[in-house]
């Protein structure tokens, strides 16, 4: 089963309910937890284990074989995203620009652009016992999350043997990254907290999650501070509330240490049980 | 004219709260940019009334002309992005896969495909209770192209300012290193990196601080919450020190910050202690770096 552990607003506590309910269940389960927020990974300050893999992840680009070339501008008109310009004579290429689909490439009459790989960021396997840790991370400069997330996310896909829950901790926002990060798993959860910054963006992510028509489920952390009008609002419309995670200054404390909470904190404890059992109900078919 | 952006690598940490603070305090004199166009939220501290909104136009997505099309194939073989399916007799767009590259358009024999502009969000001008103006945005539900939004959002704010005189741009930036913050950045004059003591957010700041870098343009930082762990403040006025970034302020943890954003309000009209005097100074401290780098 896949999960992914979402929210509209960053630091809600994604990656502090992601950690900790890899590290949880993998007491039990085989897991694999991905650092899907490539951007900003952070999962393993959380999670410790020993080093499996390192590899660079590429993207592949035109690069311009100047001998080849006729200059005949079909490459500039080809590309959508103004990647590939011609400059009088010389054709120049910007990979950061560049969505690597190919059309300039295998459409030039002369073969004069092939593409290359460039780096974009690397990967990173670490393994302890049951619990696999797989990293994204792009490299800085690089514009475009949405290569190296569905990468990693193939990574994934390609392991032996398939663990009993793959977790993503997703980037934030709802635009393309969210969504390579969510399109095809079985549940996400949306972690958000009872403030109206925390509500409004829930909103979008409900929104999001209803266009891509994935199931999901929201956990509210800081419970106690704000207000109840997240907790009024999924009772509205009818999007459970699996567990709500108390506001307490000791889970920010060890947080800020890059402790995992639920080992240390019996309610926090509490409430990844909530979210196993309801995890476990809707893996057996039983959702909602 | 100056350009002030926001950010902060991680999300959380208090940047729009800061921001919308800085707005309140300069009034008038501050155009507001809202480039966190994922999750835009400044508006729900600023009152804006909107004067003004437009649709924002942005890539393309294919779109298959079924009379035409002889189910030949070829555009689903070509495409890099899985977005042509055979499904129930015909070949359809996967609309959340096609990247709107045209490579299916151009090579499709029976030029069955177009291609379809597609509208990614709005952007919406606004007066705000503050007196500022406002720009801020609002993208489509899944939409890409949010670099190109804030790209949008950046240059009506700039083209407002110039109609009016006004001399400062105040930007609020999304979380990330990715696109939509390179956008944020490109032409800014001084970057505020808002972060927090713990691991992460010192993680993420240092990642921020090397695309800051990139672009050359000087930065000071807001430490939030700095008695949460004040050995990890410590580490990051360290880092700040090496870097050569000014350290504006540490501000305490302070729940009256939630208390202000539950009844809509900044902290500096909420509070009127310690904490949004600190705010105040910080934002001084800044205005008066724009104002002795005159160029």
């Amino acid at each position: 089963m896949k999960i992914a552990v979402a929210s509209g607003k960053g630091g809600t506590g994604k990656t502090t309910l992601a950690t900790n309910l890899a590290h949880f269940l993998a007491h039990s389960y085989r897991v694999t937890l991905a650092d899907l927020d490539v951007e900003e990974p952070d999962s393993r300050l959380f999670l410790s284990g020993e080093p499996v893999e390192e590899k660079e992840m590429v993207k592949m680009v035109p690069e311009w074989v100047a001998e080849k070339c006729i200059l005949c501008g079909d490459c500039q008109k080809r590309c959508n995203f103004n990647a590939v310009i011609q400059l009088n004579t010389i054709i120049l290429v910007f990979p950061e620009l560049c969505h690597s689909c190919y059309a300039c490439s295998e459409l030039c009459p002369e073969s004069a652009l092939p593409m290359k790989p460039q780096k974009i960021g690397t990967l990173e396997h670490i393994k302890n016992k049951t619990l696999d840790v797989i990293e994204g991370r792009l490299d800085i400069g690089q514009e475009q999350a949405v290569p190296l997330i569905a990468q990693t996310k193939g990574f994934i896909n390609s392991l032996q043997p398939i663990p009993d829950f793959t977790i993503y901790d997703a980037p934030p926002g709802t635009s393309c990254p969210v969504i390579e990060a969510t399109k095809e798993v079985d549940l996400v959860i949306l972690v958000t907290e009872p403030t109206p910054f925390g509500l409004h963006d829930l909103k979008l992510a409900v929104e999001t999650m209803r266009k891509i028509e994935r199931d999901f489920v929201v956990v509210i952390n800081r419970e106690g501070t704000g207000n109840d009008h997240v907790a009024r609002y999924c009772k509205k419309e009818q999007i459970p509330v699996i567990a709500k995670i108390p506001n307490q200054r000791k889970i920010a404390e060890l947080y800020s240490r890059g402790e995992l909470i639920y080992t240390q904190v019996p309610e926090f404890k509490q409430q990844l049980q909530k979210i196993e059992q309801y995890i476990m109900g809707f893996s057996q078919g039983g959702a909602k | 004219m100056k350009e002030v952006v926001i950010i902060s690598g991680k999300g959380g940490t208090g940047k729009t709260s800061l921001t919308a603070s800085f707005a309140v305090l300069e009034g008038v004199d501050t155009v507001v940019a809202d480039c966190d166009v994922d999750a835009a939220d400044l508006h729900l501290l600023l009152e804006p009334e909107v004067i003004q909104t437009d649709d924002f136009f942005s890539g393309k997505m294919a779109v298959i002309d079924g009379d035409k099309c002889t189910n030949c194939g070829l555009c689903a073989e070509k495409c890099r992005f899985d977005a042509l399916h055979f499904l129930q007799g015909q070949y359809r767009v996967d609309p959340l896969n096609c990247e709107g590259c045209g490579y299916c358009s151009l090579v499709c024999p029976e030029h069955a495909i177009f291609m379809e502009e597609q509208n990614v969000g709005v952007w919406r001008i606004s007066n705000t209770k503050a007196g500022n103006i406002m720009v801020d945005a609002a993208l489509g539900i899944g939409a890409e192209n949010s670099g190109k939004l804030v790209a949008k959002v950046k240059q009506e704010a700039k083209k407002i300012a110039n109609q009016k005189g006004i001399d400062l741009i105040l930007v609020d930036g999304s979380p990330g290193i990715g696109c939509p913050v390179i956008s944020s950045l490109s032409g800014a004059d001084f970057v505020v990196l808002v972060t927090e003591p713990t691991l992460s957010g010192l993680h993420d700041l240092k990642r921020v601080y090397e695309l800051v870098k990139q672009f050359k343009i000087s930065a000071g930082c807001i430490i939030n919450k700095f008695d949460i762990n004040r050995l990890v403040s410590e580490q990051i006025r360290a880092f700040l020190e090496e870097k050569q970034i000014l350290h504006i302020a540490s501000l305490p943890y302070d729940e009256s910050f939630i208390q202000a954003l539950t009844m809509g309000q900044t902290i500096v009209e909420y509070n009127h202690n310690e904490l949004s005097r600190t705010v105040r100074e910080s934002w001084h401290q800044v205005r008066q770096i724009l104002n002795n780098d005159k160029k």
